[in-house]
């Protein structure tokens, strides 16, 4: 832009007066237990957020001006009033989009999205097949989320979102899901493996090999269209940058709202190290976002550490926090996944057991003899959905 | 500028930018005022962008108020950047943030 060009980084140092990509996990609860789940889902957790505290957050983010919210959990839909709150926020013009596992998505759930505008839905899918995906999500859950997709493709909705996490394993079918989101008229997201949560505790088998990393980028640079969420900007090493910001947003134009109210720097460092605040402290969210000690921290230029000597430190800003955090890697260095192949030596020196820990989380405990399928009784809050017509 | 969102769907018709229509913000943009300008969303096709500088989210406000998007222009912003900002107001358009009216 004009007279003003300013790197788009150094102007974010002043900090935005709110986010623009606001994540709001609504609950702890699932009905899935992901291998790679971020925030170590599976039980509701008693303290999470009332409906009137949940209504008071939306009523702030308004107040703020966010002009949409990006929802997920846990399976955010589990909640009894998820449909009585994304019909709050989008009365108030804070649009909605929000990620599933497509289990409870049925016709009429479908055809009642399909009905109110500023509302986004992206199906968790994660293998072009059961044995893929299931490997990873759980028996059963492959078919639930193809006939999530089937119900709102028949329902009218439009464009919904495929999100994909890519890994090892599903690497190899990328034109596949772009042919399966093509055959509903939808849309493909791609977003990138993370050592969070308990993804920590596959990361070492499923994230990509660099050769992988390689036909990745060249893969989304050849399709623009395909949605990323900015998750691959440590790519932008290998050439040319892929569309989006290309930094890491954590605390300057990203952040994560837990379901207690718990504000992380951004979906993935879900540790105490980069909470925040609580939306219920005194002042609320926005005083979260404008004014926290740790958010003006990483609102200030970063270090590049490690990193200053190499000339593609300026595409790929050195990667991702999170990702570096829970493999031990100190922050201003590589990424674990730097295309240069930085890492390598720093992680090698990581003793093992040392890297923080994401805990356990709200995972289920493992009962030996238990088998979880979609499907099973296992009590994870009401299924009643309120405001739904039956 | 910068376009944050890929693959815009929903729609938005678009038309080349001709500086000599009025043009105005589309009905359905949002504009947050930030400390680098503004940041500018549209919900109907879900297009974020930002408006990298103070002047040309006060260009942008002001645009309907005169009868061309030159005019507007030539009013508030120095000759020597008239043509960077026709050509953010021209992304602006192509974006469907702004229409002619």
């Amino acid at each position: 832009m004009p007279a003003e060009r300013t790197r788009l980084v150094d102007q974010l140092a002043t900090g935005l007066d709110a986010p623009i990509c606001l994540t709001w996990e609504l609950t702890y609860g699932c009905n899935l237990a992901c291998l790679h789940c971020l925030s170590s889902s599976g039980r509701r957790d008693p303290s999470e957020l009332t409906n009137a505290q949940a209504r008071g957050l939306i009523d702030e983010m308004a107040d703020m001006s966010v002009f949409y919210v990006n929802i997920g959990g846990g399976e955010p839909t589990i909640r009894p009033d998820f449909y009585d709150l994304i019909a709050y926020a989008v009365d108030r013009k804070v649009g909605v989009k929000f990620s599933t596992n497509g289990t409870t998505m049925t016709p009429e759930r479908a055809r009642h999205i399909a009905a109110m505008d500023y509302v986004d839905v992206q199906v968790s899918l994660d293998g072009v097949d059961a044995s893929t995906n299931d490997a990873l999500r759980g028996a059963g859950s492959y078919a639930a989320a193809r006939r999530a997709m089937d119900n709102l493709a028949s329902s009218g909705f439009g464009d919904f979102k495929i999100s994909v996490v890519v890994t090892a394993d599903n690497v190899a079918q990328l034109d596949e899901f772009a042919e399966m989101a093509a055959s509903y008229g939808a849309t493909l997201r791609l977003t990138r493996l993370r050592p969070s949560g308990r993804g920590a505790s596959v990361w070492d088998r499923l994230h990509l090999s660099n050769a992988q990393q390689v036909t990745l980028y060249h893969w989304l640079a050849k399709r623009p269209d395909v949605l990323t969420g900015d998750s691959f900007f440590h790519l932008s090493a290998l050439g040319d940058p892929l569309p989006g910001l290309n930094l890491c947003g954590a605390g300057r134009v990203v952040c994560l709202i837990d379901p207690v109210g718990d504000v992380y720097a951004c979906p993935f460092v879900l540790h105490e190290n980069f909470k925040a605040g609580n939306v219920r402290d005194a002042g609320g969210f926005a005083r979260v976002w404008r004014h926290s000690e740790l958010f003006a921290s990483l609102r200030e230029p970063q270090a590049a550490g490690a990193c200053a000597s190499c000339g593609s430190y300026d595409s790929c800003q050195g990667g991702c926090m999170a990702a570096k955090f829970f493999t031990g890697l100190p922050l201003d260095g590589p990424d674990p996944e730097c295309v240069k192949g930085r890492a390598e030596p720093l992680l090698s020196s990581v003793v093992a057991g040392t890297a923080p820990s994401p805990g356990p989380g709200h995972s289920v405990p493992v009962r030996l003899g238990s088998s979880r399928n979609v499907g099973s009784s296992r009590n994870v809050g009401s299924s009643r959905n309120v405001g739904v017509p039956a | 500028m910068t376009q944050l969102s890929q693959g815009a769907s929903h729609g938005a018709s678009t038309a080349a930018f001709d500086a000599s229509l009025r043009y105005a913000l589309d009905s359905e943009v949002a504009l947050r005022e930030e400390p680098f300008g503004a940041l500018a969303y549209n919900y109907s096709n879900r297009r974020l962008t930002f408006l990298r500088s103070v002047a040309l989210r006060e260009l942008v406000r002001s645009l309907a108020d005169f009868d061309s998007a030159g005019d507007a222009v030539a009013c508030s912003i120095p000759e020597a950047s008239r043509p960077s900002y026709l050509r953010a107001l021209a992304g602006l358009a192509e974006s469907g943030m702004i229409h002619a009216c």
